[in-house]
């Protein structure tokens, strides 16, 4: 039997007067994975295309596999390499389990370190999934509009910027906002104004700084302290960071502790290639960013400082440390966030880079700033849009007087 | 002394911004952000107002009100700190009420779109906020020029910011318990979560 019909036999349970009317949303939602909707437009002039919001979105997820795959293979890397360094021989709990059934903890082995980021990261996006799909189904069932696949793009983001070892029951308070408050009473996907994955993990960053800042928690080996390059960049600088072992190739290829996805620029860009060549990322937001940061750090440069080493951080690394890749690649590429007008991508792309490098050296509150950076900027984006649909205007009623 | 007016202005605006750190203002500010150009109208209102009363206050705070600011008069022992909440909040009525009847002459078009929202910014708690902050930190006269602009400007910056989304937000499908108020204030929650940013800085 093949799955159309399938389809189509269960097809009369969700339609009106089936059993379960509720629940047309989750049928919707799976027809439409499998096929494009039979819907055709009657009317005389309709646009044909086969992108649409499903079909950009699952592209993003799936760009996203990069940066997942290369975090868990650099997060059980990471762990080996500390639970060699503190004489731990094995992982306790079911996780140990699973890691002693199917690899070991070697931090040669390839295998063995994606097995153990997996065991963290798979729980962790396990849960936002759940949690954030009942959410979504809740509400699209309870309102009447479509599952969006937008919600695939926001879980797996949002797993993605935490660290690995975060309680499992943080992870569903934080979906939980970032999905009903950051999207779902605004209306669902495309009508919020903040990206619901940076809602919900600034959210957490805020509620339990604890478990999502500080030294202790990129590893996820109980009772290691490893701090991320930012880290070590805001207190002794660069020449902090190269003596304790990290170089910008360990930066940009990932080895360094840090939230699970953002570690490896190298797959992050892969990702971002991706999403650039299917046009389904804005290349003038990603380029505006990254100008945005390169002036604001070259600026900081020039200044020079005694007091804060930060000033002295050049751009490459700016680029390579923390979550400025992931967040330039993916968070600020949304495209209901955004701003929408050309003009005001390149002015959006801009604000975020220069506000994430100034958080970074000027704040000393947080050592990273990327994700407060992309919200403030999701702020001024429909003003941004405001000022160039008006001197758009302006200019085309100069043209015609 | 132009860097520390930079940062004394700067700190105004963004890190100790009057609408989304201290939610001075609310009432104005959630009634009249529909419109960008409204609240543009009113933004540069509250900041011509602002600028104008924090240091006028603060004359009236150093020369008048407080202990022992009445020795020029041969009074050298009286303390009428007591009445600076009756002084500040009259200057800023003044005040209000000679720009209401500038923009009544000169801009109609922008005076009768503020409606009763205009004589409302007597009371704006972000106006009177700034001066009872001016007298708290004791700034002096260039201090309090500074600080006023800033506050006013920051609380201008928070309200366009504000009507740009809800105009954004126009298009958004609100549960119907949520509409109208309720979504603003969530909205002006999580606009000081995108503020939060700025916590932290000390200039």
């Amino acid at each position: 039997m093949s799955i159309r019909t399938l389809l189509d036999s269960l097809e009369h349970h969700f339609v009106d007067g089936g059993k379960l009317t509720k629940l047309y949303p989750l049928y919707e939602a799976v027809d439409t994975i499998f096929y494009t909707p039979g819907q055709v437009t009657v009317s005389a002039s309709h646009v044909r295309d086969a992108v649409d919001l499903k079909r950009i979105m699952i592209t993003v997820w799936l760009c996203a596999f990069f940066p997942m795959f290369a975090g868990m293979y650099h997060t059980g890397m990471q762990a080996n390499l500390a639970m060699d360094a503190m004489d731990i021989q094995s992982l306790a709990g079911w996780r140990g389990w699973i890691v002693e059934s199917v690899a070991g903890y070697d931090a040669t082995n390839w295998w063995d370190n994606l097995v153990y980021g997996a065991v963290f990261f798979i729980p962790i996006y396990a849960v936002t999934f759940c949690v954030g799909g009942f959410w979504e189904i809740l509400f699209a069932s309870k309102r009447g509009h479509e599952i969006n696949e937008g919600f695939f793009v926001t879980s797996i983001l949002f797993a993605l910027t935490l660290p690995a070892s975060i309680p499992l029951w943080q992870v569903a308070v934080g979906i939980s906002f970032g999905i009903v408050v950051g999207k779902e009473i605004f209306g669902g996907t495309g009508k919020n104004f903040l990206n619901p994955a940076l809602t919900g993990r600034a959210f957490l960053y805020f509620a339990y700084p604890a478990q999502l800042s500080g030294d202790a928690v990129w590893t996820a080996v109980d009772g290691y302290s490893g701090a991320t390059a930012l880290g070590i960049a805001a207190l002794n600088g660069l020449e902090g960071v190269v003596s304790s072992g990290i170089t910008w190739m360990d930066a940009f290829f990932g080895s360094v502790p840090g939230s699970v996805g953002e570690t490896s620029t190298l797959a992050i860009l892969i990702g971002g290639f991706f999403l650039l060549l299917t046009r389904t990322a804005a290349w003038r937001i990603v380029l505006g960013v990254f100008l945005g940061m390169v002036a604001m750090s070259s600026l900081f440069n020039l200044i020079g400082s005694d007091a804060n080493p930060m000033f002295a951080v050049p751009w490459y690394w700016h680029l390579v440390m923390g979550g400025f890749a992931f967040g330039m690649i993916y968070m600020a590429t949304d495209p209901v966030s955004a701003s929408m007008t050309n003009t005001g991508k390149w002015y959006y792309g801009g604000l975020i880079g220069v506000m994430a490098v100034l958080i970074r050296v000027v704040n000393p509150a947080f050592p990273e700033g990327m994700m407060l950076a992309i919200l403030f900027a999701n702020l001024f984006a429909p003003l941004i849009d405001w000022f160039v649909v008006q001197s758009n205007v302006k200019r085309r009623l100069a043209r015609h007087v | 002394m132009f860097e520390y007016y930079l940062s004394l202005f700067l700190k105004a605006v963004f890190i100790e911004n009057m609408a989304l750190v201290f939610f001075l203002g609310m009432c104005t500010f959630i009634a009249i952000s529909k419109k960008i150009e409204t609240a543009i109208g009113l933004g540069i209102a509250v900041i011509v107002v602002q600028a104008i009363t924090v240091p006028v206050n603060n004359l009236i705070f150093v020369y008048l009100l407080q202990d022992g600011a009445l020795a020029w008069a041969g009074l050298p022992d009286v303390d009428l700190s007591f009445l600076g909440y009756l002084s500040y909040i009259g200057v800023i009525a003044a005040i209000v009420q000679i720009m209401e009847m500038f923009l009544d002459k000169y801009v109609p078009a922008l005076y009768n779109a503020l409606g009763v929202f205009l004589p409302l910014i007597t009371v704006n708690c972000a106006i009177l906020g700034a001066s009872l902050f001016m007298v708290n930190r004791d700034y002096n006269f260039g201090e309090s020029v500074v600080y006023g602009v800033g506050a006013g400007v920051g609380w201008a910056l928070a309200i366009v910011t504000l009507a740009g989304i809800r105009e954004k937000l126009k298009y958004s499908d609100v549960p119907a318990g949520l509409r109208g108020l309720g979504i603003t204030f969530i909205t002006v929650g999580l606009m000081s979560l995108g503020f939060m940013s700025f916590g932290g800085i000390s200039l």
